[in-house]
């Protein structure tokens, strides 16, 4: 066998043994999720199979099949089941699919046992975690699952008088002039910026500020330039950033740079761009509780508060994290996978690593929304 | 097509003449030219020819008797620059050069003036630039007064004037202290060009807020935010509020309604608030109350 053959045969040969190997000993969640066989595989006759059966039914969306299985479905009704776990009103949940899911026993009994179920969520932004913690009830030579129903509040039918500002831009047409005017692009301006080696990766973090009267859609783009003055590489800030900024706004920005040394680089280039855009100043979203959870499991987390009328679809959290001298140390983010409703707090929490977290002395949090219908 | 074909045996003629053209003969040629001015081109020798005035952008084919001048009409040259005459039939192979310039009487202005949008009281902060064209769209190059005047909406008026150089002329003015829209033109003559320059209100000079607590929440408000120059910040800037208590914070940006902003947060005993906008910080309350 020439030598040229041979990657080609080590890889062909690890594939089957592989496939071998997830045949015959696959785990369990992907016993469940991979179709109705599964409950013939392990009927539950078990509390972590009661409830791995449930989470393989979810991922299928097999409703009425999960919703029948429930020990206290008469708590509620199956829409309701449906709505806790795919959200009442348009959200990163209504689009999400169930990526994979751990049963972890808590503690059991001969007739009753907690187990933590984690679903891991798929979404368009990435992945989100739901957590639940279930009681599994022994009826009869099953066991069957009590579902901690969480309702979405419903909001009583009201008037909410809005009567934020709202920017409409007419541009400069094609047919005008050479020489005529155009709207004038926001002044925005980066009054911090902090290059860090992070994870084998040069990290840049800073804040940017819409100096303006107008509001502007921003982002940032960083190139790293190496002692000789080419470009090693070039990232922009992506999602870690507020992307519409309203007059006098601050926004943070993360802009990472993976397998690249910091040694590297000599300078960096920032180009900030910033567009005209419409815009409302509504909704106005209150962050509340905020509360800086020292490590282990280091995070910042508070409630989100809609105080607008409308319903938010999605929202995302950018935290700034500030050491004792008041210089910018980390950006963390979160998405928040239910809608926001008005005047009703929703939780988040965001994660940063245990290291930043021992630097942090002050937070700031801001939060930009989505929703459905209208042009911001 | 026959436009087409004149100007390829145009470009053809051309290619064949040496480049350093000379007046040759009896040919005599205006050396320059207003455009859109009428001319003669007299000729020497004799029999039939035609005569090829080749320039930028235009072509002119003429039937002619050699020894007799040619008469063109106001409007037959109407692009500036470097023309070549050419006698092509008969006895004759002459041709010459000349100029074709932009007429004197500018007739258009084309005005760039930046930034349409800037703050109040800043020096120097506007500029305008006046490119002249004649009728023809000529570049005038010759030098012309140009005046510009900025009026503002108390009906503050600045005069600058400058004098062309190679067509364009520039110049720099401030912004007023009172925000608003503000007229920029520029004229030559009879020719004018407007724009607009919206005047805004500068970063804000104090920030003062209040807070009133209401039960379990806590209603906080600024004064009327203004700039240095008095000029209330514009509805839609971005204040925020920042409660900090013993075990956490709340924070909320709230955007401002004819130059105030308010906002409901709760209310924490011993807290305290502060407010900002943008990088600039307003003052500070410590709440007594409990909650």
């Amino acid at each position: 066998m020439s030598t040229d053959r041979l990657p080609a045969v080590v890889i062909a040969t690890a594939t089957v043994a592989l496939i071998i190997v997830g045949t015959l000993w696959p785990i369990p969640s992907a016993i469940v999720m991979a179709g109705s066989g599964a409950n013939l595989l392990r009927p539950s006759s078990s509390p972590q199979a009661a409830v791995e059966i449930l989470a393989g039914e979810i991922g299928q969306q097999a409703w009425e099949k999960a919703y029948s299985s429930l020990a206290n479905k008469s708590e509620f009704t199956e829409l309701e089941f449906v709505r806790d776990l795919t959200g009442t009103y348009l959200s990163l949940r209504t689009y999400a699919t169930l990526d994979s899911f751990d049963a972890r026993p808590l503690h059991a009994s001969a007739d009753e046992a907690q187990v933590q179920l984690k679903l891991r969520w798929s979404s368009v932004i990435g992945a989100f975690l739901d957590t639940r913690d279930l009681r599994v009830v022994r009826t009869g030579d099953r066991w069957g699952v009590l579902w901690p129903i969480v309702k979405e509040p419903r909001v009583p039918p009201q008037v909410i008088p809005v009567n934020y500002l709202r920017w409409d831009v007419i541009y400069r047409g094609p047919e005008d002039d050479w020489g005529s005017q155009d709207v004038e692009a926001p002044h925005v301006r980066i009054v911090d910026m902090h290059p860090v080696e992070r994870s084998g990766g040069v990290v840049i973090m800073g804040e940017l500020l819409n100096e303006d009267v107008v509001p502007a859609f921003v982002t940032v783009k960083a190139t790293l330039l190496a002692k000789n003055g080419s470009a090693i590489a070039t990232e922009d800030s992506f999602d870690k950033i507020s992307h519409v900024l309203l007059p006098k706004q601050v926004t943070p920005f993360f802009i990472a740079f993976h397998d690249v040394e910091l040694s590297e680089v000599d300078s960096v280039h920032m180009d900030p761009s910033a567009t005209l855009i419409a815009a409302s100043a509504d909704p106005v979203i209150g962050i509340e509780d905020q509360h800086f959870n020292t490590p282990p499991g280091a995070s910042l987390s508070g409630k989100l508060v809609n105080q607008s009328g409308q319903v938010v679809n999605v929202a995302h959290v950018l935290g700034t994290f500030y050491d004792k001298s008041g210089q910018l140390v980390w950006v963390a983010d979160q998405y928040v996978d239910r809608a926001l409703l008005p005047q009703t707090p929703v939780s988040f929490a965001m994660s940063l690593p245990a290291d930043i977290a021992s630097r942090v002395s002050s937070e700031r949090a801001i939060a930009t929304t989505y929703s459905s219908g209208r042009f911001q | 097509m026959k436009s087409k074909c004149t100007f390829i045996l145009g470009g053809l003629i051309l290619a064949a003449m040496p480049l350093a053209m000379a007046q040759t003969g009896g040919l005599r040629l205006p050396k320059t030219v207003e455009a859109g001015s009428a001319f003669s081109i007299q000729s020497s020798g004799s029999g039939p020819a035609f005569l090829y005035i080749v320039g930028p952008g235009q072509v002119l084919r003429r039937k002619v008797q050699l020894g007799e001048t040619t008469v063109f009409a106001p409007g037959d040259l109407h692009n500036a620059g470097r023309y070549l005459a050419v006698f092509v039939g008969g006895s004759s192979t002459e041709n010459g050069a000349f100029d074709v310039t932009a007429a004197h009487q500018p007739m258009v202005l084309s005005f760039l003036a930046k930034p349409s949008r800037l703050p109040v009281d800043l020096h120097d902060g506007i500029s305008g630039v006046v490119y002249v064209f004649d009728a023809f769209q000529n570049l005038v190059l010759v030098p012309i007064q140009v005046s510009f005047q900025l009026t503002s909406v108390t009906g503050a008026e600045q005069m600058r004037t400058a004098l062309t150089r190679n067509g364009a002329a520039w110049t720099k003015m401030n912004s007023a202290a009172q925000e608003g829209v503000a007229k920029f033109v520029a004229r030559v003559g009879d020719a004018t060009s407007t724009r607009v320059i919206q005047q805004v209100p500068g970063n804000p000079c104090h920030l003062r807020m209040s807070a009133r607590a209401s039960g379990q929440r806590l209603a906080v408000e600024t004064e009327p935010v203004r700039d240095c120059s008095g000029n209330p910040l514009p509805d839609g800037t971005i204040v925020t509020f920042t409660e900090t208590y013993s075990d956490g914070e709340s924070t909320v940006d709230v955007p401002l309604k004819r130059s105030v902003a308010r906002a409901d947060m709760p209310a924490y005993g011993g807290a305290k608030v502060s407010v900002a906008t943008g990088v600039f910080i307003g003052n500070e309350i410590r709440l007594g109350t409990k909650r």
